[in-house]
């Protein structure tokens, strides 16, 4: 080995966390043994899902007269869920799994951003897991959440897809990817690549982090660059990451978090929200089918958004935004066939602020409550450091 | 470094350096290249919204005549010339990336080019449905382009009544609840806040501003009216106007039923102090760096306050402060710009560019940019790309560098430059040692071209 090898080597080990001598270019796919056994998969949804319309409460006396063009209910398709509430129609596919008790939702939850409603003030607080922006944190609460669990290595925890996660940033190790990204250089090249990017150490760290998973990834590619494109151009970008996340946590990733985006439905939302709830769904349907074996059963997925949308709709067929949404629950660890949550009504009055759905719970509540199930984290543990202030309330016993 | 210098001023500022056009020689020299005459625009012309316009009325005919023919066939004749219209506009879509990129490559006047880049991302729009979803570059060119060098408030006005910005942000179909139109219409008719918001939360103030939902809705009523018809652009419905007067931040705005209301409005926000802040800051961090020096912010912010949001003055007031010309903690290049720097530095032949098919534009520039995180003209949501080198700075982002860097270049100049020489073509003064090195010891030319494009010296500016 030369001294460039062995310095970028070094450094590249370093970074990861595990010795030379585990180093995956000397010895490919030598990742540490998983820590624990339940697996952890977070979907941020970009752009504020319209919760009303996804989970349709039909069965409340307001909820006809705020919405027309966007009429739900079972008499407009929806599948009744219990009575009260019906599931929007593109997501119909989810049926099954509603039935087998492995899909849930959480009605009129929110973080407790109020107001300006920024998506992306909105995202951050989300995110972030804090009351406001203003404390200063600047790592994502699963990445808190990480930090306090023992046994994660770099592929403990994957935040999949091109743009970043800001729910998975922070001192633990994450390793960030994307099914496209796998990266085939010759020795020598790779080698150059080390020592020139060496003065800079935040891109020396995401390279050798890209060399590192290309090398424990099966080659995709075919280094043919014209070919490959035509390739990545192929659709279902997020059957891809689904699929992805699966090989992953059926192998020693325990947590992973990526994001759908396409929520924020101003106008015609009867198209968009259709494109969206259906991706959602078929992500679900992915998940389950590729997370075979027992490892479904040990899966929690859950699905948040930013806030929700305005209860009536707008002048354009859409909803403008909003503050209480719906947060998705699915997997073989799940209290399914059931909505959680205490409903505030849809009178002019019961609303937030005489425009949006008003709040009952906060949405960290339920995720916190979930990751003490999941991974056997302290309450006080989950209230001060995962989500600072926060107060769990009573247990809802979303997880079997 | 703490004052202009031409290769440096080049690749901070401008589109990097070239082996066919010398380094910028002066401030002054930068700044006149944002008024001069706009050669890149004449050599390498993208279509303006006002002509592309005419796709929108050809396809909207189109649609007439289907609907007035179904099931006859007639009708199959016109789907099938729509399908074509709208084919026709995605090729050209790419044709237009193919040419904004030869405009870095060969401008002679790269601040304005990035300035233009900075200022389309900050009103990022695009079209929603059928033909108009590829609007952005003719959007850009006669919405954006032409205002870079004057008051902020002409620029805002342009972008904010654009026909594009209009159908991005929902508010071309916004109508007050008590408009005549919306009486007529019955329940199903009202308000969008979509563009109000954001008009106050990205374009102006910004999301720390003083201002509340009551404002977002008094400025949504205050919009209504501004629309557009493919046959004439820009059209003002009175019927679509909220009745009565709207109270913004504390300004009451004339009940009128015309656009001289709106345009006050956005000449009142344009000067806000709020507006002032937010925009100064905006442009040292795209130009300078994730957290630039608050003297450079106080600096440019007081020039645009004193000018009332004169982009010539904010500007100079950007270029002659000292901050702006420190090296440390210099951003990362977004991959527009990235694969833009390394064109230029191999100065492309324009031909091979501009005769490109649609599928070799794609292989060779959009889909490769997608996989580094930015995908041409598709906006996940209107606040644009993000600023932040983290963001750009991601093993997969990284790792679709690389690959481009490897092997996009021979895609686009099969006859290499030598990589010995085409490190100081592309880094110049500034090529460290390793990296003259790399591109000696690389074992392929193509290797060794990428190594240089991949150096931490050639990613930053």
């Amino acid at each position: 080995m030369t001294d460039l090898t062995r310095r970028f080597f070094l450094t590249r080990s370093a970074v990861l966390g595990c010795s030379l001598a585990a180093s995956p270019l000397l010895t490919p796919v030598t990742f540490a043994a998983a820590p624990w056994d339940t697996r952890l998969i977070v979907i941020i949804l970009r752009g504020a899902m319209d919760g009303l319309d996804a989970v349709q409460p039909y069965g409340d006396a307001s909820y006809a007269g705020l919405r027309s063009s966007l009429a739900g209910g079972p008499q407009n398709g929806a599948m009744d869920l219990d009575g009260f509430f019906a599931l929007h129609p593109a997501m119909a596919a989810l049926a099954p799994m509603w039935k087998a008790g492995e899909l849930g939702f959480a009605h009129a939850v929110s973080t407790p951003y109020r107001d300006k409603r920024s998506h992306f003030d909105g995202q951050d607080v989300l995110e972030a897991g804090t009351d406001t922006l203003q404390g200063g944190v600047r790592d994502g609460w699963l990445n808190r959440m990480l930090q306090e669990v023992p046994g994660v290595e770099a592929d403990t925890a994957y935040a999949i897809g091109m743009s970043e996660m800001p729910i998975l940033k922070g001192k633990a190790p994450v390793a960030n990817w994307t099914p496209e990204a796998t990266l085939s250089l010759s020795p020598q090249a790779e080698r150059l690549l080390g020592m020139i990017s060496e003065s800079d150490p935040a891109m020396h760290a995401a390279l050798a982090e890209a060399a590192l998973l290309s090398a424990a990834d099966a080659p995709a590619m075919s280094g043919n660059m014209a070919r490959d494109m035509q390739e990545i151009r192929k659709g279902g970008q997020h059957l891809k990451i689904a699929e992805f996340a699966a090989k992953r946590l059926r192998e020693d990733a325990r947590v992973a978090s990526f994001s759908l985006n396409g929520w924020d439905t101003h106008r015609f939302q009867e198209r968009g929200l259709k494109a969206a709830l259906g991706e959602l769904s078929d992500t679900l349907v992915h998940l389950k089918q590729e997370l075979t074996g027992p490892v479904w059963g040990k899966t929690a997925v859950v699905a948040m958004t930013e806030f929700g949308r305005t209860a009536r709709e707008n002048g354009t067929g859409g909803t403008d935004h909003g503050t209480g949404g719906l947060m998705v629950m699915a997997g073989g660890a799940i209290k399914g066939g059931k909505v959680y949550g205490d409903w505030p009504g849809l009178r002019e009055s019961d609303l937030y602020e005489g425009r949006d759905l008003m709040p009952t719970r906060d949405v960290r509540a339920h995720a916190a409550w979930i990751m003490q199930a999941m991974t056997g984290l302290d309450k006080a543990t989950l209230e001060r450091v995962i989500f600072p202030g926060l107060d769990m309330g009573s247990n809802p016993g979303i997880v079997l | 470094m703490r004052a202009f210098q031409p290769e440096f001023a080049e690749m901070r500022f401008g589109c990097g350096l070239s082996p066919v056009i010398a380094p910028i020689a002066s401030v002054e020299a930068m700044l006149a290249g944002i008024t001069a005459p706009d050669a890149m625009a004449q050599r390498f012309p993208i279509e303006p919204f006002s002509t592309f316009r005419e796709r929108m009325v050809a396809s909207d005919e189109l649609r007439t005549t289907l609907r007035a023919n179904r099931g006859k066939p007639e009708a199959k004749e016109a789907q099938k010339e729509r399908n074509l219209l709208k084919k026709q506009a995605r090729i050209d879509m790419t044709h237009w990336l193919g040419l904004s990129m030869l405009r870095r490559t060969y401008t002679e006047t790269g601040f304005f080019e990035r300035l233009v880049y900075f200022w389309g991302d900050h009103f990022t729009a695009t079209g929603k449905a059928g033909v108009v979803k590829r609007a952005t570059s003719p959007y850009i060119e006669d919405g954006i382009r032409p205002f870079v060098g004057g008051r902020f408030a002409d620029l805002l006005i342009s972008a904010v009544t654009h026909p594009v910005m209009l159908q991005f942000l929902d508010q071309d179909r916004s109508m007050g609840p008590g408009s005549e139109r919306a009486q007529k219409r019955g329940k199903t008719a009202g308000l969008n806040e979509n563009l109000a918001r954001e008009v106050m939360e990205l374009h102006t103030l910004g999301v720390d501003g003083p201002y509340t939902q009551d404002d977002v809705r008094q400025l949504a009523e205050l919009f209504t009216g501004l629309s557009f018809q493919p046959k004439q652009g820009a059209k003002f419905r009175k019927d679509y106007v909220e009745p009565g007067a709207e109270t913004v931040l504390g300004v009451t705005y004339d009940d009128a039923y015309s656009i001289k209301p709106v345009h006050a409005v956005l000449e009142d926000l344009s000067v806000h102090p709020a507006t002032a802040r937010h925009l100064s800051w905006k442009l040292a961090v795209h130009f300078v760096s994730d957290t630039p020096d608050p003297a450079l912010i106080d600096h440019v912010t007081a020039r645009y306050i004193e000018t009332e949001g004169d982009l010539m003055q904010v500007y100079a007031a950007l270029l002659e402060h000292p901050a702006a010309w420190t090296s440390e903690g210099a951003n990362i290049k977004p991959p527009v710009e990235f694969v833009g720097s390394a064109m230029r530095a191999l100065a492309v032949d324009p031909a091979v560019v501009a005769e490109m098919p649609e599928k070799r534009v794609r292989n060779v520039l959009l889909t490769p940019m997608a996989v580094m995180g930015q995908t041409w003209q598709k906006f996940s949501g209107p606040d644009g790309w993000p600023e932040e080198d983290d963001a750009w700075l991601t093993p997969q982002g990284l790792s679709g560098r690389v690959r481009w860097a490897m092997a996009g270049p021979e895609m686009l100049r099969p006859d290499l430059p030598d990589p010995r020489a085409f490190v100081d073509t592309a880094l110049g003064s500034f090529a460290p040692e390793d990296v003259k090195f790399a591109a000696g010891a690389a074992e392929s030319k193509s290797e060794a071209i990428g190594l240089v494009l991949m150096s931490p010296a050639f990613q930053r500016r």
